[in-house]
């Protein structure tokens, strides 16, 4: 799925370093050479998820140490799955360790993000306007924020889709992270992109000239 | 009307003007683009719209940030 299609200059099957030339091989061969192939790759795929719970740690104090370990290795053992499954479309346009670390990073992350929304509701409402309620300098600078407040809330009521307004508020307005609405929608992170990206595009549209006063 | 914390609550609204890649697309060539960076090429000529999408996505976002952190870090070991 694409929000946009380019024409960009894709150079397909890059000629591989010898170090990503080696892993494939061992992973694409049978017996001991492979099984010792794969132990390696789980270890740098822990490796990753590990760096990434690490990174996140002090934004889940509610987490105890044992509990982000299995955290990491579950990434880890589901990056390796996807890894393995995934190993042809592996293009050689970096260098597949680099290729291998972003599953990891990722499957951790997105692990992250989920347990921290565990056992909360998804706004699909505007929980708070915040930073569009701020005080400004003058009478004429808060007329034209409230104004501009006003054509934002009226556009995303009656320019957008009950499902495009419900997407938009939830990840542009109160903050949920795109995979977990994903999961509670049942849909995919692309997809529910998509629909952002067109509900942003007919905002701006329905905002038109008003968006010139904050340039 | 002066008030950047106005002007970046409209972009998080908003996202980013011009054309940009999908969460799919990003993902795919995030290696490449994070290995060009730390090459110090220019990514975004050869990935056009990743740089959008990254402005738009958080979560996208922060997997870039990772990658090339972790990466970065190793680079330089």
């Amino acid at each position: 799925m694409s929000v946009a299609s380019f024409a960009a200059p894709v150079e397909l099957h890059a000629a591989l370093d010898d170090e990503s030339r080696a892993w494939l091989a061992d992973l694409r061969s049978r017996g001991a050479a492979h099984d010792d192939a794969v132990g390696r790759l789980h270890e740098l795929l822990l490796r990753a998820a590990r760096f990434e719970v690490a990174r996140r740690r002090p934004t889940l104090p509610h987490l105890r140490g044992n509990e982000l370990d299995d955290i990491a290795l579950e990434a880890a053992d589901d990056a390796l799955m996807s890894v393995l499954a995934r190993l042809d479309d592996f293009r050689g346009l970096s260098r597949f360790t680099t290729w291998v670390y972003k599953f990891g990073l990722y499957e951790a992350a997105a692990k992250l993000r989920r347990r921290a929304w565990q056992g909360r509701e998804i706004p699909l409402e505007p929980e708070s306007w915040g930073v569009f309620e701020t005080a400004s300098r003058g009478p004429h600078e808060k007329l034209e924020q409230s104004e501009l407040l006003e054509a934002v809330k009226d556009g995303i009521e009656t320019a957008l889709t009950p499902h495009q307004r419900e997407v938009l508020v939830a990840l542009a307005v109160n903050g949920v992270p795109i995979d977990v609405l994903a999961e509670r929608l049942e849909t995919t992170r692309g997809a529910l992109y998509k629909t952002l990206h067109d509900a942003r595009r007919k905002l701006r549209e329905e905002l038109g000239p008003r968006l010139e006063v904050i340039d | 009307m002066e008030h950047p914390e106005l002007k970046q609550a409209l972009g998080r609204l908003l996202g980013p003007e011009g054309p940009e890649i999908g969460c799919d697309e990003c993902f795919e060539d995030l290696d490449r683009y994070v290995e060009l960076e730390l090459a110090g090429r220019n990514a975004e000529a050869q990935l056009p719209g990743f740089k959008a999408h990254l402005y738009g996505c958080p979560a996208c976002r922060e997997d870039y940030e990772s990658l090339k952190a972790f990466v970065g870090e190793k680079q330089a070991l």
